[in-house]
């Protein structure tokens, strides 16, 4: 081998930025993927809606808007209760991450259980099976509400490393992934929002 | 933390054995489940993928035997429709891509001097649930209901309507398990490429072979959901009775083609961009200088990636699409014709200012050039709209395609076998058996492929089990024929000239072309911790102008270096993971899942699901409660 000298000056690294650990990248990379799951499915219901006269059509109602705003509230608020749990996180307060974490699994909770709700009313008039347009309007909530599902089960696993002493400030991975893919899944729902709720009332 | 070692002459052999029982696997059968080494797994992955090719290529002789003269009584027509699918699907899913990634795994940690893939345990998940994904679209074949509406599958004659039994099941089932193994390992080899580069191998330094799998990747993480959600509308609908692609219920069978062939030709480029990878490896190599175009070439290949997401719509000219929008994706599919140039003209520009040794990777690089050369021709062609309304679903297509991907991706990784098979097992292969694979596979490809062009344009259709006498197509058909046969002839004689080289070949030495890029600085078998000190690189050619040196050992765990992304500056080492088996657990379930909705048995399915669930959970839980000390 030629010796070169090292320079061990340019090899020290700069303090140590989670940003920059690989489990991020992956997890950055992965919502990505996702965000395009996401974006085919709301192509897909544009795409089927251009294809048909009338969108939703004929014999179907438009979904109506209460209970979808507020289940919007919940998760926004859900969202905005993590940041404030994680900022205590990164802070060392332990009792204010875990009772925001608590929080937002109440509220994400609360947004399946409305959305159940709005499920069973839209059943009485509309099955899924009925026209293209149900179809897809199931499918991408559901996948939606999956994906919620999912996504409390990841907060409440980095809340049981945390209890059980496995989270740390300096090995805080699993509590921003975490945290990331729930603000994800909140983002979302602001699309599907747009664009499965809010939309037919503007054409 | 860690004293940087400046002058490396001797090896240290006390630091190689603390080195090697940080990093060796057991050689047990419970470590030969569990062990995450990236070698390991990629050569794994490398082996099956050519277990499926010799599958795939047996469907293939045994369609070039039906049509060797018309009016063939050989197979079924319905036995045809499985084998012409599963020829398809293994080509392009079972094959191409899990080869090209494994050669990916393999070499990517050794060529940027990391000890490692990102995430080590997830490449054995993504290993497995290729394994698993391959066998349960094969399990099809031994109940005689295989997939059997071609590789691209249009609805409606994949729907629930005109092919009611399990045969798309397996197809769609399949095609979704494998779907999350390509993810993840797309998502894991950018991360590698981006984050585990040695100290000073700044983005503008790092070999051409990674830009190609970078944009690979790149392209598999925006590709791939369009077919998760077109396979996720199928099942459904052919299960739970949803409506999609119905259009009786508002459905539309052009919402399958758009998702299929969004995700489609993104996918050609995805098992096309890695092996034009390997040729700007093997060219510089092999000129004994280095590449033309360096910089050039990188954007091309990138650029290829970013227009190849803006092309789908040349498989559907026939579909009856607006003028203007055939007229734009017609134009945009012209376009892929510049970078491809910049590419071969940088190669062609390497080779006219080198000096060329002819040694077996060179010939298959030179062929590949000139095959592909053909099939992008054709392709130019194709993407003319008033052509492709003539030639398209003829023999005219099957000869682009396989010029592209056989003559093309086969022939790039022929040359990327050759290449580095001395450094994977530590022995040479023969030249001269080399040769003879070369000239047969060469001669074989071209006599079995071009007359396919021509009865393409006699207008034969692709995908019909057989043809009538007397429209001039017997001649074509039979030189197609033969010319296969001798091309999987060619095949053989490589099969058996790696496998005797395991015995017969002489020791290759660590670095036997004299080539450029670090996986050469090491040894060949490469041991397990890949390199004793991690290189610190200084050029873009390091092994030729000496632009490297030893860098620190990293020898108190399993430690590997994260560096920035694009300066390759030394962020921190980082712990790798242990062997680990709940990946394997994960596919178990995530087979169990798939199995159970195939047979419509959902409480099955959802036990599998849950199993994967939890094993993941527990997969990612830290083992200790150690912390890591992250500084130096």
């Amino acid at each position: 081998m030629t010796a070169i000298e090292v320079r061990t000056d340019r090899l020290l690294p700069p303090a140590s930025n989670p940003r920059s650990e690989v489990g991020r990248w992956g997890m950055v990379i992965f919502l990505l993927n996702e965000a395009t799951l996401f974006a085919c499915l709301v192509a897909s219901y544009f795409f089927l809606g251009v294809e048909n006269r009338s969108w939703p059509p004929a014999g179907i109602e438009k979904p109506s808007l209460p209970l979808p705003l507020l289940m919007t509230l919940l998760l926004l608020s859900s969202s905005a209760v993590l940041v404030y749990a994680e900022r205590g996180f990164e802070q060392g307060r332990r009792t204010r991450y875990r009772a925001g974490v608590v929080a937002t699994v109440l509220l994400g909770v609360g947004f399946l259980l409305i959305q159940a709700r709005e499920y069973h009313d839209t059943l009485q008039h509309t099955s899924p099976v009925q026209h293209a347009y149900s179809s897809v309007f199931f499918t991408i909530t559901g996948l939606h509400g999956a994906h919620v599902v999912f996504g409390l089960l990841v907060l409440l696993w980095a809340l049981l490393r945390d209890i059980t002493g496995r989270l740390n400030v300096r090995n805080s991975l699993a509590v921003k992934n975490a945290s990331l893919y729930w603000h994800f899944v909140d983002g979302v729902w602001l699309v599907i929002l747009t664009s499965l709720y809010l939309s037919p009332r503007w054409y | 933390m860690s004293s940087i070692v400046e002058h490396v002459v001797d090896r240290d052999t006390e630091l190689e054995t603390r080195l090697t029982d940080l990093w060796e696997t057991p050689h047990t059968w419970l470590g030969w489940l569990s062990t995450v080494d990236h070698k390991t797994l990629g050569k794994r992955y490398i082996y099956t993928a050519f277990a499926f090719f010799l599958l795939g290529g047996v469907e293939a002789a045994v369609m070039r035997a039906q049509l060797a003269r018309p009016d063939a009584r050989l197979i079924s027509p319905e036995a045809y429709n499985q084998i012409f699918t599963m020829h398809g699907v293994t080509m392009m899913f079972l094959f191409a891509q899990p080869v090209l990634s494994g050669f990916s795994f393999y070499l990517t940690p050794l060529m940027i001097g990391a000890r490692e893939l990102a995430f080590p345990r997830l490449n054995a998940f993504s290993y497995f649930a290729f394994l698993l994904a391959g066998i349960f679209i094969y399990v099809s074949f031994l109940i005689g209901r295989a997939p059997n509406a071609g590789w691209f599958n249009y609805t409606p004659l994949a729907g629930p309507v005109y092919d009611p039994g399990p045969n798309i099941d397996y197809y769609a089932l399949g095609l979704l398990f494998l779907g999350v193994s390509t993810t993840a390992g797309a998502c894991n080899s950018i991360v590698t490429i981006l984050k585990l580069r040695a100290p000073g191998m700044s983005i503008d330094r790092m070999p051409l072979f990674l830009w190609s799998s970078l944009t690979m990747s790149a392209s598999v993480i925006f590709a791939m959901p369009a077919l998760t959600v077109g396979l996720g509308f199928l099942e459904l609908e052919r299960h739970w009775n949803f409506v999609f692609f119905d259009p009786s219920r508002g459905g539309s069978p052009m919402l399958w083609q758009h998702l299929f062939w969004f995700f489609g030709h993104p996918w050609v480029y995805v098992v096309f961009l890695p092996a034009m990878g390997m040729l700007s490896m093997v060219i510089p190599t092999f000129c004994r200088r280095p590449i033309v175009g360096h910089t050039f070439v990188a954007l091309a290949t990138v650029v290829t990636g970013l227009i190849g997401f803006g092309v789908w719509v040349h498989h559907m000219f026939a579909t009856g699409l607006p003028q203007l929008s055939m007229s734009f994706f017609g134009a945009a599919s012209m376009t892929i014709a510049f970078p491809s140039a910049v590419t071969v003209f940088a190669w062609l520009a390497t080779m006219w200012h080198g000096r060329v040794v002819f040694a077996t990777p060179m010939l298959f690089a030179i062929a590949f050039i000139v095959q592909f050369v053909i099939g992008g021709l054709s392709g130019v062609m194709t993407a003319a709209v008033p052509f492709d309304w003539q030639v398209t679903v003829t023999y005219f297509v099957v000869a682009h395609i396989h010029y592209v991907l056989g003559g093309g991706t086969v022939f790039g990784l022929f040359a990327g076998i050759y290449y580095w098979a001395p450094k994977m097992f530590g022995r040479m292969l023969s030249e001269s058996l080399g040769k003879w694979s070369f000239w047969l596979m060469f001669v074989g490809f071209n006599v079995g492929f071009f007359p396919m062009h021509v009865s393409g344009l006699l207008g034969m259709p692709r995908r019909v089990y057989t043809y009538a006498a007397g429209n001039g197509l017997e001649l074509p058909n039979l030189i197609s024929t033969i010319g296969v046969y001798v091309f999987s002839a060619g095949i053989v004689v490589s099969l058996w000239n790696l496998i005797r080289s395991e015995a017969a070949g002489e020791a290759a030495g660590r670095n036997p072309w004299g080539a450029a890029s670090l996986e050469w600085l090491t040894e060949s078998p490469p041991p397990h911790y890949n390199f004793a000190h991690i290189p610190v690189v200084e050029s873009r050619d390091p092994l030729w102008d000496g632009g490297y040196s030893s860098g620190p050992a990293f020898d108190e765990a399993r430690l590997t270096p994260r560096t920035s992304a694009l300066d390759a500056a030394l962020e921190a080492p980082i712990e790798m993971p242990d062997d680990n088996l709940w990946a394997v657990v994960i596919t178990l379930g995530m087979l169990l899942a798939v199995a159970g909705v195939l047979v419509r048995s959902y409480p099955w399915a959802i036990i599998g699901a849950v199993v994967s669930l939890f094993s993941l959970a527990r997969w990612m839980w830290p083992t200790t409660t150690k912390v890591l000390e992250t500084e130096i």
